[in-house]
């Protein structure tokens, strides 16, 4: 099970599902809790996607069973609990954001007691105060996904549903989203944050899940996934590496080598990296396919 | 506000803002005075023949039977554009995922888009009809006894097409959809002609097959029993029976049980449809 939490927003046990003969998910187990970001992290077409519209409901499990805040994921109290953002999405061109906002506000179920205030908060927290009155066929790819990521916070929902929020913006974009999402999380929203982008994740998840060819092949949080491993040790004879060594060992071999009348001038661990977690165990997987 | 008004109304928002009312209606004027101007042009210069006792009543059936077939035809159209895109265009376009994640769910989706397209094509149909129905009236001094019940049936014709373009949307592309209602629509139309060749042959296979397309999209039915409503008796009603692609030919009661049967059973095989997609 990639989870941690004992009662979790999202849950998912055993899910599969195919697209006739091509099978996208091969028995997923998942949760995400309260208050928790959790990044799903995989190469393209490993099941991330098939995953997020799954627990979302826009795609019928073949088996397994999912769950958003205890209802089964696709029904009516499921998707009332959702904010979603699609990797795909399009809002009406001619409609501006305050419009999308608007028609969401009446679809959601979750009624604000002053919706204008809720809209320009929305706008100004993902950056797009001065773009309420702006078409969306006038808007930036940027702009729109911010317009997406507000779409999905309307009537704050206790689930964030999220696949690729950050694809399609800028770095001063993306310190944005990071904001916004740490901010839900400490609103005790429970956050799925589906992208590519390791480093996004290494900022901002609790936990990570690797997900490949359908299944997940690692997950846990991302301090201990990156964890020490090796290090490498400059004497007075040089530089020499020990990879096979935990954190907890780092100590005792120094005191060795110093009792062993070396010189030491640097003790330097190695901490690996999701970038370097995610190579080990997928590769360049998309080249091979 | 309910979930299908919310959908209907940003269906028509983007109808007006693309400005497609506004084109339909600039077109609908123009075919008006189009008619206007035939009727008038009829009047002056067939005056001796359409004060002729026998030929009084022909005048305005024939007249009126022509502005139901392109009243029909532009409405069939409208509709189609309207809803092609309803649900797979849409959906691959992204459009609809945001919606329908939302608690509003996909039947209440469907409602909305189809209110929306039997709204904007209905309200045309209505429209037009009773503008040529008046103006008919008006320039003629006389109309079919039954003239004003031949508005329901194109009501009811159009609300079919509506119902299959929803249906079929939900399997194919934008494309596809437009094109197959189309030719489906035109398929049916040239049933109709063909059953009224079998009839005045006495091809009795051919009027058969031409009574079972009918059926099959009674849209065709419903255009013929409109017909057949502005048909006057005698034998010069004979011409009015061979109206534009399709004779008259009465469907009584049964026609219209089956067609509001048939416009359930589309939405009902829709919303089965749409409810398996994986989007």
């Amino acid at each position: 099970m990639a989870g941690l939490s004992t009662s979790p927003m999202v849950s998912a046990m055993g899910l599969t599902k195919a697209y006739k003969r091509a099978v996208a998910l091969r028995g997923v187990d998942l949760e995400v809790g309260a208050g928790e970001v959790v990044g799903l992290l995989g190469p393209n077409g490993a099941g991330k996607s098939t995953l997020t519209k799954l627990l979302c409901g826009l795609v019928k499990a073949d088996g397994g069973t999912a769950t958003i805040g205890g209802a089964p994921a696709g029904s009516t109290r499921a998707r009332s609990q959702v904010g979603y953002l699609a990797e795909l999405f399009r809002f009406p061109g001619w409609a501006t954001a305050e419009e999308v906002l608007a028609t969401h506000q009446r679809l959601t179920h979750r009624p604000s007691p002053d919706p204008a205030a809720e809209r320009r908060a929305l706008l100004t927290e993902v950056g797009l105060a001065h773009a309420g009155a702006t078409r969306v066929e006038a808007m930036s790819k940027g702009m729109q996904q911010r317009l997406g990521l507000a779409q999905a916070m309307i009537g704050a929902p206790k689930v964030l549903l999220l696949d690729e929020p950050t694809s399609a913006l800028d770095p001063a974009g993306r310190h944005t989203v990071r904001e916004v999402l740490a901010r839900a999380r400490d609103r005790g929203t429970a956050v799925l944050l589906n992208t590519h982008l390791l480093g996004e994740v290494e900022l901002l998840a609790d936990r990570v899940v690797l997900i490949d060819a359908g299944k997940v092949v690692a997950h846990g949080a991302v301090a201990d996934l990156t964890a020490v491993h090796g290090v490498t040790i400059e004497t007075d004879e040089g530089r020499t590496d020990h990879r096979d060594i935990s954190r907890d060992g780092i100590p005792a071999l120094v005191k060795r080598l110093i009792r062993d009348g070396r010189s030491i001038y640097a003790v330097e661990p190695h901490r690996s990296t999701l970038e370097d977690l995610y190579l080990d165990l997928v590769g360049d997987r998309e080249s091979d396919r | 506000m309910s979930d299908v008004l919310v959908i209907a109304r940003l269906a028509l928002q983007e109808a007006v803002r693309r400005r497609v009312l506004t084109v339909v209606g600039i077109l609908t004027l123009l075919s008006g005075a189009l008619y206007l101007v035939g009727c008038v042009s009829l009047k002056h210069n067939s005056t001796s023949i359409i004060d002729s006792e026998v030929i009084k009543p022909i005048v305005p059936a024939t007249l009126l039977g022509l502005a139901s077939f392109a009243t029909l035809f532009l409405g069939s159209v409208l509709s189609v554009f309207l809803t092609a895109s309803a649900v797979r265009g849409d959906a691959d376009r992204g459009l609809v995922q945001p919606l329908v994640v939302r608690p509003v769910g996909r039947n209440a989706y469907l409602g909305g888009r189809a209110l929306a397209a039997a709204v904007v094509s209905g309200g045309y149909v209505l429209v037009v009809s009773l503008f040529a129905t008046i103006l008919t009236r008006v320039m003629f001094d006389n109309l079919p006894p039954s003239a004003w019940s031949v508005i329901p049936r194109l009501l009811a014709g159009v609300l079919v097409v509506t119902a299959v373009t929803l249906v079929v949307s939900c399997m194919l592309s934008t494309v596809a959809t437009g094109i197959s209602v189309l030719m489906a629509y035109g398929a049916g139309l040239i049933a109709g002609l063909l059953g009224e060749i079998g009839k005045s042959l006495g091809a009795h296979t051919l009027a058969r097959i031409a009574e079972i397309v009918s059926w099959a999209l009674p849209f065709e039915a419903m255009y013929r029993d409109a017909l057949q409503r502005l048909s006057p008796s005698g034998p010069l009603g004979e011409l009015v029976q061979l109206g534009p692609l399709g004779g008259a030919d009465s469907g009584g009661v049964g026609l219209w049980v089956f067609t509001a049967a048939y416009i359930v059973g589309c939405g009902l095989l829709a919303s089965w449809r749409f409810g398996r997609s994986d989007l």
